[in-house]
């Protein structure tokens, strides 16, 4: 229970369901200060507070789980560490897959418990993981990289209503995080600042942008302040001859390089993605699977044959994609239903 | 459901009960000059009367403050601001094993009024030695501003040597103050046979209501006020007293200690039996603390390889109420400072729970306890794998 509108009505769910359900909130981080605080994020004394005061409304046990080391080190980390090798990673996605499905949910199993409830909008039906009836909420893609081992001990009782339909409900039990605003952003960057999080972790060192050509077009202050598709921010005096927007198309940290060019040159057909993982209610594809794939959280849907051969993922889009960065998960689905998901290596 | 927390709050007296209720039905402000004023003033003095009398101090040295927490921030700051102002003192002594309410305010004046403050080492029990204390006051004793030990720690129940402390710091000439929170009530507590200045009550401890506690005072010891206004309680504490809360406190004191004796030798033997079955349905267990010198109603285990939170969680599920003992931060436990200062280590300081025992526990309190206990130290152990 984040101490959001969306857990609360998740539990209030499945307790009146008749489970018996205990409320547990995570602290991720050693100062809670430091987090983003009430409004905006989660994980604050503010939002414990909350937590705890809908638990108590719900009428059941409260618990606060101390997650702060295996997040700094799962989620904070690897975000970091991701960045400086030059790919663009999704934390929430990280912090299901390794906290939230992994070291609350084996010590719930531990401690008895059957399964961990959230509140993310998406359905489970039979064991498979399918999208929220509410498209425009939908958290299905962040939950792909689950397995079936972990989704068979997840429960997402909101994944059939709208979030209007939640804050109703939650409103009707009498739960005061009913008009809480969402939350937004990273959770573990304070003030929203993710290029000064970065350079504090990484250090700030200049390096060129590079048109396809070679040509160096100015100077940036550290590679990983980028993200392919990136507009804005480039800081390029000379304007291009034909007058049209540059966009970032790479980043290689190594060099400290990040090459720019033109929209056209943004767009992939092919995707290479690693680590696939299959919880859907199909085998891994080892013969072209004709599918959709989404490429990064509320992004667009594409059409697209995807195939597993020597164990990577090879995507191929029916039309280009642009903005697609490596690190970000490439999510199949057939239709509404999770097929699997892969991280994207690289694209052409 | 068996409560086994009555160390953070004990049911209230039926007496206490009684008193209080018959007050709050009336109308009066004990600093009133009319006959509704005086009704409640004599309300209040005969409270203090009683207290006085149940602990061995005169009416004049009792203090109301709104519970224990307050009383042991005027004590330490207030004595501290005083003999500052006095004598230049700047040093604060406190045992390592002390209350936050002791800790934290001692802590303040540290980091912002330029206190220097010392925590005296206590052995594997969590007892305070005399020679710790002789030792740290000479080092420089015309710097000592106050002292501070609790009479009976709250987590661990190890009983101090108070009387001699106490008499160490008299040699010297300095105030000691002593957290007796959880003392009065288990223990034969005198406050001027005790040779302390300054002696923390509170009232849900013992009985009564929460949010009422006194300051015993000695005459002649004048901290300087924490809470200024209308200088009510000896121009040392302001604010309206709570007539229907120190009514019920007074009654809870005096029906406590008159029957201390045979309450306390009830719950020890209680006490008793609950650690022998604990230890033998955990045979691993380590009980903490002093083995005799100790509340009669207090067992503090570590139970090696769980997590004292998981321990709680899964009790609290099977109807059994204790308590990790320890200090919260946003609701992250920390490992408790009074096992740390015991020299245990941190693994096995998160490991631990505290069963506190109280007027209304029964042997099928105890019964709850060990028929759930075993297979929950199980579980947790399996957790604490993961």
């Amino acid at each position: 229970m984040s101490g959001g509108v969306d857990s609360a009505v998740a539990a209030a769910r499945i307790a009146e369901a008749g489970h018996d359900v205990t409320g547990v909130h995570l602290a991720l981080s050693s100062n809670p200060q430091s987090y983003r605080t009430g409004a905006r994020g989660c994980c604050t004394l503010e939002d414990s507070r909350d937590a705890r005061r809908a638990a108590d409304v719900i009428g059941i046990p409260f618990y606060i789980w101390d997650m702060a080391e295996r997040f700094h080190r799962d989620v904070v980390e690897d975000f970091v560490n991701e960045y400086a090798a030059g790919r663009t990673p999704n934390p929430c996605l990280r912090c299901n897959e390794k906290i939230k499905f992994e070291a609350v949910l084996d010590r719930a199993l531990a401690l008895g418990f059957d399964a961990v409830a959230t509140g993310h909008h998406a359905r489970l039906s039979d064991g498979l993981l399918l999208r929220s009836v509410d498209q425009g909420k939908d958290q299905s893609y962040v939950l792909g990289v689950l397995t079936r081992e972990q989704l068979s001990h997840a429960i997402f009782p909101l994944g059939g209503s709208t979030k209007a339909e939640v804050r109703e409900e939650a409103a009707a039990r009498g739960l005061a995080v009913a008009d809480k605003p969402d939350s937004h952003d990273i959770c573990f960057i304070a003030d929203g600042d993710t290029r000064g999080f970065l350079a504090e972790r990484l250090g700030a060192e200049q390096g060129p942008i590079v048109d396809e050509s070679g040509a160096v077009l100015g100077t940036h202050a550290g590679a990983y302040g980028f993200t392919v598709g990136q507009r804005k921010g480039l800081r390029i005096d000379r304007p291009t001859p034909d007058g049209r927007p540059r966009y970032v198309l790479s980043i290689e940290p190594v060099s400290n390089t990040v090459t720019v060019g033109p929209r056209s040159s943004l767009a992939v057909s092919s995707i290479v993605a690693e680590r696939p993982v299959w919880n859907g209610p199909l085998a891994e594809p080892y013969e072209p699977l004709a599918c959709h794939v989404q490429l990064r959280a509320h992004g667009e849907v594409y059409g697209c044959r995807a195939q597993v051969s020597g164990g990577v993922l090879h995507i191929e889009l029916d039309s280009p994609a642009t903005g697609v960065a490596a690190g970000q998960a490439a999510v199949l689905y057939s239709g509404d239903t999770v097929l699997g998901s892969a991280t994207i290596a690289s694209s052409s | 459901m068996a409560y086994l927390d009555h160390a953070a709050t004990t049911p209230m007296l039926p007496e206490a009960i009684e008193a209080m209720t018959a007050q709050l039905v009336r109308v009066g402000n004990a600093s009133s000059l009319h006959a509704a004023g005086r009704r409640t003033r004599r309300v209040v003095e005969e409270s203090r009367e009683t207290i006085a009398g149940a602990l061995g101090a005169r009416p004049s040295e009792v203090v109301f403050t709104s519970g224990g927490t307050e009383a042991d921030n005027l004590a330490i700051k207030g004595l501290f601001w005083a003999r500052h102002a006095a004598s230049g003192a700047d040093r604060v002594l406190l045992s390592a094993v002390e209350h936050h309410a002791g800790l934290d305010p001692a802590h303040w004046l540290g980091d912002r009024q330029g206190a220097s403050v010392e925590l005296l080492d206590v052995d594997e029990y969590g007892r305070v030695h005399p020679g710790t204390l002789r030792a740290a006051i000479e080092s420089a004793p015309e710097r000592v501003a106050v002292i501070s030990v609790m009479w009976a720690n709250n987590e661990v129940g190890t009983v101090q040597p108070i009387h001699e402390l106490a008499a160490i710091a008299r040699e010297h000439g300095i105030p000691f103050h002593t957290d007796a929170v959880q003392a009065v009530g288990q223990l034969p507590v005198s406050f001027s046979g005790s040779g302390v200045e300054a002696l923390t009550v509170s009232g849900h401890k013992v009985g009564g209501p929460m949010g009422v506690g006194a300051l015993l005072l000695a005459r002649g010891v004048d901290p300087v006020p924490v809470l200024h206004g209308g200088g009510q309680e000896r121009d040392v504490r302001s604010g309206t007293l709570d007539a229907p809360a120190i009514a019920g406190f007074a009654a809870a004191v005096r029906a406590s200690v008159d029957n201390r004796e045979e309450h306390a030798a009830r719950l020890r033997a209680l006490r008793d039996e609950l650690i022998a079955r604990v230890r033998h349905a955990v045979p691993d267990v380590i009980l903490n603390g002093h083995p005799d010198e100790r509340l009669p109603g207090n067992a503090h285990f570590s139970f090696p390889g769980c997590e004292g939170d998981a321990l709680l969680m899964l009790l609290d599920a099977k109807g059994v109420e204790c308590s990790t003992g320890s200090a919260c931060s946003a609701g992250v436990a920390q490992p408790s400072h009074v096992l740390l200062a015991m020299g245990s280590d941190a693994v096995r300081a998160r490991g631990s729970l505290r069963f506190s025992l109280g007027h209304t526990s029964t042997r099928a309190d105890v019964d709850e306890l060990v028929n759930v206990i075993g297979g929950v130290v199980e579980r947790a152990r399996r957790a604490g794998l993961t």
